[in-house]
């Protein structure tokens, strides 16, 4: 099941444990009959496939080779970021760049061509991987590696390549497990810009929290932060389980327009409170959410949508002040809102999501066809734009607005392996 | 092959048979964060290699690697030495995993099935057993941990032949347990309930019971230098549940189809 928790069908699944098993379980499959999946953290329909069988890849997970020196990682796809962090934190490696939750494989991170808080001076994972091993249905293991068409398609290729065994990725150095940084309250989208412009000449990583419950004079605000990796010391690496967890599927009111407005503003005020300086844990500054288990079931059985989009440079800051002022119109209002400026450097991956302007990720309780209307309505505000959505966040993108966001979908079809599909290529291709 | 980390000397010197199940690799991976030096042993060689090279990664001192088909136990006694004495001479554990669940069904006039149960579970398991409890007893020092299962503990249709050869590997290591003692050396049979491995896959049964092989893995790796009863349950609760599910009357019990 999804993250999103929007369907909870349940599928087929076969679980692969060891990488000799994996040609004997493509071998003979049907077309479009098979779908390889990691920790289920993408939202919507990318890690889905109905009708079809799901290949479990979390059991995969062994490190092939870590070299200490050089900070070079290779390991099977279904290795968590969790447990590789475990092992390479306390020698002094970091990853490249990550998601805001570590409960991810790297084959899913691959798959989406994830990106982090530092996407404009790191780009995405897929500008890291140095090599991977792909299977194809028809038995063909391949090794790729950057310059190889079927590498860049494999990028953010939404597992719909083959199956990706193992990846190698080049580590980032830390000398320390503290980030240390500045958090300042910003009052409106032009001061956002400003901010964010400035700190990243100096900074490795930023982001901001935005409010967008609140109109009028508060309208537009929000609290950024940026942050370096801190000097020493180095080893405390972060707590590998959830210490809470959402035991039950809340009722569908615990989130609601007024609970969202109420937390916001107080989130607001408690944060501009702490503006200034501050000194953290990389656990508690990349993955605030994964100190509670299964969140998700707080938006009760209905599950939510997400809504990520990235607005190109050229268009400024005005398509995003339109989204947020469709949001507050209708009432309904995000909780997790993020904005965050990407940077220049490109993927190589085909269907790479990030592009250099503004991206704006957004979650919504599911209220049935009122979200859905909304949701429409900040489609053609992107497209408009020139932007796209982010596939790993997505439950409902038309064709139109795949195809109209990434200009090389044609290209990427080429690539797909006819045994693999799924939910969202099912909706979108043709 | 041997793969030699940089970890401290006072190491633990584990052998593993049956390497690669997997309850097996969870446990070594909290050995291996523990810095100890392991001899993994089972039928697949390339499993084996990936499984070593994960383990030193993961902060092993050392990984060695040991094709063997452990069914067949005739040289039970030289193999077993071997490895030892790989590991520098001494143990401090070894630890028993391999066991095939087989096809009850077809046991039942399959003969062939039902010797591979009893042979592989039983007969080749404490051919094993004794052969590390006389390295065991020699050393003065060290543990014997075999796994067995709570299927052990009372005849079911569905799972007979398995479930005796276990119980019969049950009370063996009892058995070595009691022998040992005089010597410091441990012996300690393990029964699992149900874990969630490619055994249990695919088959139904209250699935709150059922536990992840990584929840395990500590307390199975503590007991490689920890003390302990030559007999224990894992989780702890199907001490209490199988005392239950013996006191069911015949009358009742035979009306279910457990
Ligand atoms: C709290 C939270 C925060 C997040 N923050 C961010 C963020 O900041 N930036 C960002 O980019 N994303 C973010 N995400 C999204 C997440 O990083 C991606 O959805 C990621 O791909 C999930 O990985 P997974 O292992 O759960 O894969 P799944 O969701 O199970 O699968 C994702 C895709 O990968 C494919 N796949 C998985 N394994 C393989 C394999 N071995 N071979 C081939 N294909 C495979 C699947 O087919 C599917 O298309 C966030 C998600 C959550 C829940």
């Amino acid at each position: 099941m999804a993250w999103g928790g929007l369907k909870r069908d349940h599928y087929p699944m076969a679980t692969l444990r060891f990488a000799d098993e994996a040609r004997g379980l493509l071998a003979s499959r049907p077309l479009a009959n098979v779908l390889a999946v990691g920790l289920g953290r993408s939202y919507g329909t990318s890690n889905t496939l109905s009708g079809g069988a799901l290949l479990d890849m979390t059991k995969l997970d062994r490190i092939l080779s870590f070299d200490h020196a050089a900070g070079i990682l290779r390991a099977e796809a279904g290795l968590s970021l969790n447990d590789a962090l475990a092992v390479i934190v306390p020698c002094g490696w970091f990853l490249p760049t990550t998601p805001g939750t570590r409960f991810v494989t790297l084959g899913g991170a691959v798959a989406n061509d994830v990106h982090g808080k530092n996407h404009h001076s790191a780009g995405t994972l897929g500008c890291h991987v140095r090599a991977l091993g792909l299977l194809r249905s028809g038995g063909e293991m391949l090794e790729l590696r950057p310059g190889d068409p079927l590498f860049a398609a494999t990028i953010g290729g939404l597992g719909l390549t083959g199956l990706i065994l193992w990846v190698e990725v080049a580590l980032s150095a830390i000398n320390g497990t503290n980030v240390s940084g500045e958090r300042t309250a910003f009052h409106a989208l032009d001061e956002f810009m400003a901010l964010a412009a400035e700190a990243e000449k100096t900074f490795e990583h930023t982001v901001a929290w935005i409010d967008c419950a609140s109109t009028g004079r508060a309208f537009g605000r929000g609290i950024f932060e940026a942050a370096n990796w801190a000097q020493g010391p180095l080893g405390e690496v972060h707590a590998p389980a959830p210490a809470l967890s959402v035991p039950v599927n809340a009722p569908s009111m615990t989130i609601s327009h007024p609970t969202v407005r109420t937390f916001n503003a107080l989130h607001f005020r408690v944060k501009k409170a702490k503006s200034g300086p501050f000194r953290q844990h990389y656990s508690g500054f990349f993955y605030p959410l994964d100190a509670i288990g299964k969140w998700n079931r707080l938006y009760g059985a209905r599950g939510f949508h997400q809504y990520q989009c990235v607005i190109p440079e050229r268009e400024g800051v005005a398509p995003v002040r339109d989204m947020l002022d469709a949001i507050t119109r209708t009432g309904n209002a995000s909780f997790l809102a993020v904005l965050k400026r990407f940077g220049a450097r490109r993927s190589p991956g085909l269907l790479s999501f990030p592009m250099e302007g503004l991206t704006l990720a957004l979650d919504f309780p599911n209220r049935g066809a009122l979200t859905l209307e909304l949701l429409g309505r900040l489609d053609d505000i992107v497209r408009a734009a020139g932007g796209r959505l982010y596939a790993a966040k997505d439950a409902r993108m038309s064709r139109a607005m795949f195809e109209s966001g990434y200009p090389d979908a044609d290209a990427f079809a080429r690539f797909v392996d006819p045994a693999f599909s799924s939910d969202f290529w099912q909706a979108v291709s043709r | 092959m041997a793969r030699r980390g940089t970890r401290g000397t006072n190491a633990a010197r584990i052998i593993v048979l049956g390497a690669t199940s997997a309850i097996a690799i969870q446990m070594c991976r909290v050995l291996a964060r523990d810095g100890a030096e392991l001899m993994l042993v089972g039928r697949a060689a390339l499993r084996l290699e990936a499984i070593a090279a994960d383990l030193m990664a993961r902060g092993a001192r050392a990984c060695h690697v040991s094709v063997q088909d452990l069914s067949l136990a005739a040289d039970a006694q030289r193999l077993t030495a071997g490895w030892v004495a790989n590991l520098g001479g001494k143990v401090d554990a070894v630890y028993l995993f391999f066991g095939i669940l087989g096809d009850q069904e077809a046991a039942r006039s399959d003969l062939a099935e039902l010797e591979a149960i009893l042979v592989t579970n039983f007969t080749a398991a404490a051919h094993w057993c004794q052969a590390a409890a006389t390295i065991l007893e020699k050393q003065k020092s060290g543990g014997l941990i075999a796994i067995t299962s709570v299927a052990g503990d009372r005849g079911r249709q569905s799972n007979y032949a398995y479930g005796a050869a276990k119980a019969g590997l049950s009370v063996f290591v009892e058995g070595i347990a009691h022998r040992l003692a005089p010597s410091g050396a441990r012996a300690v049979a393990v029964k699992l309930g149900m874990v969630e491995t490619p055994m249990t896959e695919g088959r139904n049964g209250a699935s709150v019971l059922r536990v992840s092989p990584e929840s395990i893995a500590t307390p199975l790796a503590r007991l490689a230098r920890g003390k302990s009863k030559p007999i224990i349950y894992l989780p702890w609760f199907w001490r209490p549940a199988m005392l239950a599910v013996r006191a069911l009357p015949v009358s009742l019990f035979h009306r279910s189809r457990l």
